[in-house]
């Protein structure tokens, strides 16, 4: 109970003090999610869409394997990734280890498959209700595609968010391609695992707390806009 | 007013997709036959409908006739000298239409962009079926928070951009108030009176004899009887029909 009250103490103090390395790991989480999202929506969307349309032989055992993948572990991913672009690996002549692009490409990998296979899902219950209707318009199904993304963008947004959340709690992947260098990689759920660490619970849960109220303002935001959208829309 | 567009050259006696020549269509599903060796032709012009008891199969074959199912066995043919454009010069309106999350005009604009017209070309025609459907002051606002009456006389809207020259109508009024069910007879027979062949289907009585010239009559999947309306009602050969008239009929 103690260490609660101490969290919500430390919280609260590092809110009202809010300096500035506290502002530059804040920013730097939203930067790697939100961007880790925005890139994983841009392939995400089209490719859970078009396999909710296209049929092919073997189309199941994708579905499967594309579900299954939503529960990639972050550290195989941040592994994967590690290979990838240390100076030995495939990528590394770009150098992109321990910085934030590193970040934002395994989370991207960590995330496209989760928004895809929600995405699926979503397209694959609008078709049922509209496929009679644009194929009596004339509408192909490479031009059903973007209509019912467009169709379920409410839905869609839904699944962005869940995207969201997995990047902006996740820390095994960040960890070990970002390394938590301090005002470079540094970001809340890695400064969290350093702070337990050390030892300084209060200020880990305090950096916890804020987390969640960070996560809670994105939500209730997509929430709004969602509400909003529909009532106008209908 | 009659349909034209600025891309066909030919005259209009020439330039079309009928008949249509349904041979021997049976469609099965699940291991049961919904609809059974039925063959007709449908040429140019005048009302067709399709008359049956619930469950007769009348959606299925307006469906497979509109090439959105296919059937089972049999052929459904265009046999029209610009049989190639067919997709593109039918329409459907169904009894629950589906309206797009847009604008009333986005609505209609998106069945000319798959016709890929052009953007004058869109305008005037989301105008035309506007005013005549009457939901010009409409044009602004979302498709989906409409009445139900409304959201049919939009569908009939986006049918009648398309200068459809064969118009398929499933139960169109089944769910509609009598105003609405009138406002939308009319349409309908604005469509007929500018040479759109009409291709509907209906368990009402009273609506086939006020809008049909010719009567499909469908029973469990089969195709009973064919006759122009009068004859079909003063006469029907077949004994279902004539059940059915009567209000006898038992599905």
């Amino acid at each position: 109970m103690e260490d609660l009250i101490g969290a919500f103490s430390a919280a609260f103090d590092l809110m009202w003090d809010f300096d500035a390395s506290l502002a530059e790991i804040v920013l730097l989480s939203l930067y790697v999610s939100l961007s880790s999202v925005v890139l994983s929506a841009l392939f995400g969307f089209p490719i859970g869409a078009a396999l909710a349309l296209a049929r092919f032989p073997g189309q199941r055992l994708v579905v499967v394997m594309l579900n299954a993948l939503m529960g990639l572990p972050p550290v195989v991913v941040g592994l994967f990734v590690y290979l990838l672009l240390s100076r030995s690996g495939p990528l590394g002549q770009f150098g992109l280890l321990f910085t934030p692009t590193a970040m934002i490409i395994a989370q991207w990998i960590l995330i496209t498959p989760l928004i895809a296979a929600l995405t699926r899902q979503i397209i694959a219950d609008l078709w049922l209700e509209y496929h009679e209707q644009l194929l009596s318009l004339g509408s192909s199904r490479l031009r059903m595609l973007p209509t019912l993304l467009w169709e379920g963008r409410f839905s869609l947004i839904t699944a962005l968010l869940a995207g969201f959340g997995r990047a902006f709690s996740e820390v095994g992947a960040v960890l070990i391609v970002g390394g938590n260098i301090m005002h470079h990689t540094r970001v809340m759920t890695t400064s969290i695992a350093l702070e337990t660490a050390k030892g300084d619970l209060a200020l880990a849960l305090g950096l916890g707390v804020i987390l969640m109220i960070l996560a809670l303002l994105v939500n209730g935001a997509a929430y709004l806009t969602q509400d909003v959208a529909k009532r106008i829309a209908g | 007013m009659q349909f034209s567009t600025a891309s066909c050259q030919t005259p209009a006696a020439v330039d079309t997709i009928l008949p249509l020549r349904i041979d021997n269509v049976s469609f099965e599903k699940s291991g049961q036959m919904l609809l059974r060796d039925i063959s007709f032709l449908v040429t140019g012009g005048g009302t067709t409908i399709i008359l049956g008891p619930n469950g007769a199969g009348k959606s299925l074959l307006l469906r497979i006739c509109h090439g959105i199912l296919q059937p089972t066995r049999g052929v459904v043919k265009w046999l029209g000298t610009e049989a190639c454009q067919a997709r593109h010069k039918q329409a459907m309106v169904f009894q629950n239409p589906v309206l797009l999350r847009r604008s009333v005009a986005a609505n209609i604009d998106y069945v000319l962009r798959i016709r890929k017209l052009s953007i004058g070309d869109r305008k005037y025609r989301i105008k035309q079926a506007l005013d005549l459907t009457g939901l010009s002051d409409l044009v602004r606002r979302n498709a989906r928070v409409l009445s139900g009456g409304e959201q049919q006389l939009l569908a009939l809207a986006r049918a009648w951009a398309v200068y459809p020259e064969v118009l398929f109508l499933d139960e169109p009024t089944a769910n509609l108030d009598p105003a609405a069910t009138r406002a939308v007879e009319e349409i309908i027979q604005r469509f007929r009176s500018v040479g759109s062949k009409i291709i509907m289907t209906t368990h009402d009585l009273s609506q086939a004899r006020r809008l049909a010239d010719e009567i499909l009559f469908l029973h469990h999947g089969k195709l009973l009887e064919r006759a122009p309306t009068e004859q079909f009602f003063e006469h029907p050969e077949n004994s279902n029909a004539r059940a059915f008239i009567q209000g006898n009929l038992l599905w």
